[in-house]
């Protein structure tokens, strides 16, 4: 068990790539602590698989290292590495048992029998395969294949971590509440590090202790949901978590005051970086927005009901501002003004935070 | 559940299917049934005999013989082709430029006609102007496959595996292609060894597609022809009458055409049976 780091990581598939867009993944440093549980987030070609399948050394990177503890395992190859794997589709030996299957990883590296047999019955128990050990593996519905994946990574005693691309696309719905609840009980049981791509925030929100959310081959913000929530380092992380996603508005800057629809705006803290030419926008959540009696004028546009809150999209201007009403509340039909909360609203210089 | 509708309109629309298979397969076949069990001394003057024939030739040493050389042939090709075409297949690149030149390489045997086969075999083959049987023969090895039974059953072997193998192999590199990369990675990660990966992955994987070369290989080489009969015409002596090599020398050389019907039902049954009992026994434990 050791944390892992990758130093200065940056990754192409091509064989010279010259601009920015031929890097899959940009120049990067992330820690990963011992034994935590990590959720890498991230639109569909982002870079998470890439990511994954460095860490795992599937692939080697075109440039930095990676390090597991104090021994850099860059050019280590998978099987060396102490690492353990879930893939998107479940990966099972079709022609053997699932107590085979379990037991293949131990037998390939020469464990005694007697080990391996107390080992795989130990995991099976832990993963609820007990009563179908001797099965064939190609019976199994998909979500038993996927534990039979998982159990193969656990009944290492020496993994440093496990790794899960995507591990749930092929479940049902209904199964899927279960199999995470599982994961996330396995992790407190095993303490090894997980880290889980996924590309539903949910999944990662429910799962992790600390979320990484990529975006176009960067990593964007690493934080508990709770920071991601709260202070977006990046417009990309308000928009893609939470729903809907956080409002951005363009803004003027006087005198460091923001100013949007002609008002200065109260932001929390002050703008610090210098913002010279770039973009400037207002980031707040539509959890944070509220009517009031003068304030930002706007336009009611829709009111959608989600339950126990409605959604009500207006507009000042071109720039359209979202916020949650409570079941009940009422709408205003006229002369309506927005409020902003200040403690939850901040400044953005071309998508990344400056207050 | 609601009642089913009967509507006998639909048999119209299967007319056409019918009428095809009745020109193409049942009505020749009923015209073998029917010389099976007739005699005839031709101006359509026919006499009954019943099942005559066919306890004729399930008796005859003749028949007997050629079946067996029939087993022998079908069964060595089988067993090299299968394990050497797989074989190659595996050790093909998976991508990048090199791919298409041995896919068209793979490819050429296949597209040259059967007859050419066995007239390139032949003339590679002889023993005073041909490339292979002057090299054989001069490692010192005495080899004339006009004369010497084993030379002649070495070089139609030879030449089945030269023309066909390539199929098994097309077959099993598709089949092989059809693995999704996450199962090597995962056997990467299980630390298992290549021959682990051959045999719980690969080989489970490509159960199908070589069910599909065995049965094509069977049948195709159990109803050989042209090749043999352009390269040996069936000798030395007999030693590579194959079974349609015999059915044809009854049928056309002799015109005993009542026997050569009956042998003809009894060689389209065994083709039948072995098929079925390749099938099942290769399916077997499928889906369990």
């Amino acid at each position: 068990m050791s944390k892992i780091t990758l130093k200065d990581l940056r990754h192409s598939y091509m064989d010279s790539p010259a601009e920015d867009a031929d890097w899959a993944l940009k120049k990067m440093s992330v820690e990963w602590s011992d034994g935590g549980a990590y959720a890498l987030l991230g639109p569909s070609g982002c870079g998470k698989t890439t990511l994954l399948n460095i860490i795992s050394g599937l692939l080697t990177p075109s440039e930095g290292s990676v390090w597991f503890g104090d021994e850099d395992v860059t050019h280590v190859p998978p099987d060396m590495r102490n690492i353990a794997q879930v893939f998107q589709f479940p990966v099972v030996y079709d022609t053997m048992s699932v107590y085979d299957n379990l037991a293949f990883p131990l037998r390939n590296r020469g464990v005694p029998e007697a080990e391996v047999d107390k080992k795989v019955r130990e995991i099976a128990t832990m993963i609820d395969l007990d009563s179908m050990l001797n099965k064939r593996a190609s019976g199994l519905t998909a979500d038993g294949k996927q534990k039979i994946s998982l159990g193969r990574g656990l009944v290492r005693s020496d993994v440093n971590v496990i790794m899960f691309d995507e591990p749930l696309t092929v479940i049902d719905p209904h199964l899927k509440w279960e199999l995470r609840s599982k994961l996330k009980e396995l992790h407190q049981k095993v303490g090894s590090t997980m880290i889980y791509v996924t590309h539903d925030q949910t999944e990662a929100l429910t799962f992790a202790d600390q979320v990484v959310v990529m975006h176009d081959g960067t990593v964007v913000q690493i934080g508990t949901p709770i920071e991601l929530f709260e202070r977006p380092q990046h417009t990309f992380v308000g928009h893609f978590i939470g729903s809907p996603g956080m409002n951005v508005l363009p803004c003027q800057l006087d005198n460091g005051k923001p100013i949007f629809a002609g008002q200065v705006i109260q932001t929390e803290g002050s703008v610090s970086a210098p913002t010279g030419e770039k973009s400037l926008e207002l980031g707040v959540r539509p959890e944070f927005v509220s009517f009031a009696d003068e304030g930002i004028p706007v336009d009611v546009v829709k009111v959608s009901d989600a339950g126990r809150y409605s959604v009500v999209e207006t507009r000042h201007g071109d720039a359209p501002i979202r916020l949650l009403v409570r079941e009940g509340e009422s709408v205003p039909a006229d002369g309506v003004h927005l409020r902003l909360d200040p403690a939850h609203t901040q400044v953005y210089a071309d998508g990344w935070i400056v207050s | 559940m609601a009642a089913k509708t009967t509507n006998q309109k639909a048999w119209f629309f299967i007319i056409p299917v019918i009428a095809l298979v009745a020109f193409n397969a049942l009505i020749p076949l009923m015209t073998v049934v029917n010389y099976s069990v007739q005699e005839t001394f031709g101006n359509n003057v026919f006499f009954w005999e019943g099942v005559k024939w066919f306890e004729q030739v399930l008796h005859s040493p003749r028949f007997h013989d050629s079946l067996m050389r029939q087993f022998a042939f079908t069964f060595t090709i089988l067993a090299i082709e299968i394990p050497l075409g797989v074989a190659i297949a595996l050790s093909m690149p998976r991508q990048g430029p090199w791919v298409s030149v041995c896919l068209v390489l793979m490819a050429l045997p296949l597209l040259i006609p059967w007859n050419v086969v066995g007239a390139m075999w032949n003339i590679f083959a002889l023993p005073d102007i041909g490339f292979l049987g002057r090299v054989i023969n001069g490692m010192g090895i005495d080899y004339n496959f006009t004369q010497q039974p084993i030379a002649a059953w070495f070089t139609t072997i030879l030449m089945d595996v030269w023309h066909w193998t390539s199929l098994v192999v097309l077959l099993a590199y598709a089949g092989l292609r059809s693995i999704p990369d996450a199962y090597y990675q995962a056997a990467k990660i299980d630390g298992a060894k290549p021959w682990a990966v051959f045999r719980h992955i690969q080989l489970p994987k490509l159960k199908r597609v070589l069910t599909i070369a065995v049965l094509l290989r069977f049948m195709d080489s159990f109803m050989i022809y042209t090749e043999p009969f352009v390269l040996t015409g069936g000798g030395p002596g007999n030693t590579t009458t194959f079974l349609s090599i015999d059915l044809v020398k009854i049928a056309l050389g002799q015109f005993d055409l009542g026997p050569a019907a009956a042998m003809s039902l009894i060689y389209f049954l065994i083709v039948l049976l072995l098929s079925w009992v390749f099938y099942t026994l290769m399916m077997k434990n499928e889906d369990q």
